[in-house]
């Protein structure tokens, strides 16, 4: 206990050395192990130009920004491109983007999220090799085609013209589903299905494989405890597999309200126009339209840190609360 | 051989049933797309295909053989997914190495610096601006600017962290410094991890799409995604100023243009699919 009196008493006034000691023992380190040093540096200097040096320029989002004077010498305006933002002559937009966001977002996790857990399951139930072999192999190619291709097929699946109809639009004509003359694409009520249903054909397949390797880790002892208690495939599922699957879903849950304001804004790029904005416009492609395609870069700053900030503090949120319930969180 | 109960008989046979039709669900367009490529006209358009081709022929191909903007997209791709995943693993395999490291001096700061940018992104308008004030609205521009993915660092770096410490104990003692190190012991240990991110890599360079068609300014140096959209966007009106006698529909273009751009996907993914499906497992996300 001594030992440790002396050190507090002694540190005030060795405070200055110490300080000295750390420094040039960290020198002593950084000299003797120089070659990691030398390997960790392309990785910092990349993202320090082009992750973090951009969040710098977020600035121009209180500014009256010119390009000629740059992002440091464009004058600042304070809150007045937020105000314009909310209040001005994009205001409807911009809160249309907005809600858009969240209903798209909310629609994803309602379809989307069960979906690649239901397939997991099911997976693990096919124990013939070859079958589940290529049967994963068909479900996880999707995920590895560009959004052009992808958008490409859709928009040619569903077109509804006067020479050709896409084998998509045929069958929900002949189903009855649409009317003889609806031209999906370019029907605002029409856009949000079209999206959502895309996203799971594309990630559905994919996302499956992390619940289905922590399904497969689940112990057999478990299932077959319960087994001998008499117990059915729907309470298996309720009793052993769900409470072993729960870490990796609350994570998954977590990274997916993460990305709530980071919906895939390519794939709606290439799949709305100015029909569908109503439903299909998402903060990122307001950005996009306001700030690249009218030039507009003041305001789609501030629209961007405006999503930046709210989609850091959804998952800072999500983690929390998930530590608070369940002990499983990302940090 | 395993005694199944009842309940359990009808949820194995509904698995073998929905994993199978979420399979073909999956692969139908890409099949479809091929068959309407190389269908005929009439039977295109008189809607007579549903899987399989009709009235076959290879004219599209054969017209798209002869379209040197496509082929030089194309070239321009393989450029930017080569040059693109080398430079995305070489700045990748570093970095992660480092990070494996406990030696180095603040590794949980660094390793916040790398995780903090998959939750924080500054958007769209800033990074514009720091990519046309930096110049890298050219070839090797869009080769060095773009692809870096936290997410494939943090999944290399517990690729290299799980490789145990005697065996780089015994080289060190043997007098190998940390370029070795790397070279012959870390990534010859880790094939599953490094296969997996030069997979995720290379999808993405060959699936570029948005920062190449705003910033790219040379037509020459457009990527086949661009080219294959600008098509999509104009077709229609470039089949109305062509003769009417085609054998062909003005789908099928787009269709064997769709399905060029997915053949080399098609080929090389299932063969790195038995790494993936390991390396893209959870253990890669928790920072």
């Amino acid at each position: 206990m001594g030992g440790v009196k002396t050190v507090k008493t002694n540190s005030q006034v060795m405070k200055q050395t110490s300080d000295e000691g750390t420094w040039s023992k960290h020198w002593h380190a950084v000299k003797k192990d120089w070659r990691l040093y030398v390997l960790l540096l392309p990785m910092v200097l990349w993202f320090a130009l082009w992750s973090y040096k951009p969040m710098g320029g977020l600035l121009i989002a209180f500014k009256n920004y010119d390009a000629a004077k740059g992002v440091l010498g464009s004058d600042f305006v304070g809150f007045s491109n937020f105000i314009t933002l909310m209040f001005g002559t994009y205001a409807t937009q911009f809160w249309t983007a907005f809600r858009n966001t969240f209903i798209i977002s909310l629609y994803g996790i309602i379809f989307g999220f069960p979906i690649p857990i239901l397939l997991a399951l099911l997976m693990s139930e096919v124990r013939h090799k070859a079958y589940s072999k290529v049967m994963q192999t068909f479900s996880y190619l999707p995920h590895f085609l560009s959004e052009v291709t992808i958008t490409g097929l859709v928009i040619t699946l569903v077109y509804n013209g006067e020479v050709s109809t896409g084998v998509i639009a045929e069958a929900l004509i002949s189903l009855g589903w649409i009317s003889e003359n609806a031209n999906i694409i370019q029907e605002a009520s029409y856009f949000r299905p079209i999206y959502i249903l895309t996203g799971i054909w594309k990630e559905a397949g994919y996302s499956s494989i992390v619940y289905f390797a922590a399904i497969m880790s689940i112990s057999p002892t478990l299932y077959e405890a319960l087994k001998m208690d008499g117990g059915n495939k729907l309470q298996e599922i309720r009793y052993v597999t769900f409470p072993g699957m729960a870490p990796t879903l609350i994570i998954m849950i977590i990274l997916r309200i993460g990305k709530i304001l980071s919906i895939g804004y390519e794939r709606i790029i290439l799949l709305y126009n100015a029909n569908t904005y109503s439903s299909a416009d998402v903060l990122s492609t307001f950005v996009y339209r306001i700030g690249l395609e009218r030039g507009n870069q003041a305001l789609g700053a501030s629209a961007d840190l405006f999503n930046a900030i709210i989609a850091f503090a959804l998952v800072i949120g999500a983690n929390y609360i998930s530590r608070q319930i369940s002990e499983t969180s990302l940090w | 051989m395993e005694r199944l109960n009842r309940s359990e008989k009808i949820f194995k046979v509904l698995s073998y049933l929905l994993v199978g039709a979420f399979g073909i669900i999956a692969l139908y367009p890409v099949v479809y797309a091929f068959s309407a490529s190389i269908s005929g006209k009439i039977a295109y358009e008189t809607g007579q295909i549903v899987l399989f081709p009709k009235d076959i022929n290879f004219e599209v191909y054969s017209l798209l053989y002869e379209d040197k903007g496509f082929w030089l997209s194309y070239i321009n791709t393989l450029f930017y997914t080569f040059f693109g995943t080398a430079w995305s693993m070489f700045i990748s395999i570093t970095g992660a190495y480092a990070l494996a490291k406990k030696k180095l001096l603040f590794r949980r700061h660094f390793n916040f610096l790398v995780v903090f940018t998959m939750w924080f992104v500054a958007g769209m308008i800033p990074q514009y601006l720091n990519y046309t004030s930096m110049g890298v609205a050219n070839r090797w521009g869009i080769v060095v600017a773009f692809g870096i993915q936290a997410y494939n660092i943090i999944l290399l770096r517990n690729t290299f962290e799980g490789i145990p410490t005697e065996i780089e104990e015994a080289a060190i003692v043997d007098g190998v410094k940390e370029f070795q190190l790397l070279s012959r012991i870390y990534i010859p240990m880790s094939k599953a991890g490094i296969a997996t991110v030069t997979l995720f890599y290379a999808t993405t360079r060959w699936n570029g799409y948005f920062w190449s068609r705003i910033l790219l300014t040379d037509p020459k140096e457009l990527p086949v995604q661009v080219y294959m959209r600008i098509l999509i966007e104009n077709y229609q009106a470039m089949f109305d100023d062509m003769p009417v006698n085609l054998s062909y529909a003005s789908d099928s273009y787009v269709y064997a243009i769709l399905v060029c751009s997915i053949v080399p996907v098609l080929l090389i993914y299932p063969q790195i699919q038995k790494y993936f499906a390991k390396g893209a497992n959870l253990g890669g996300v928790k920072g």
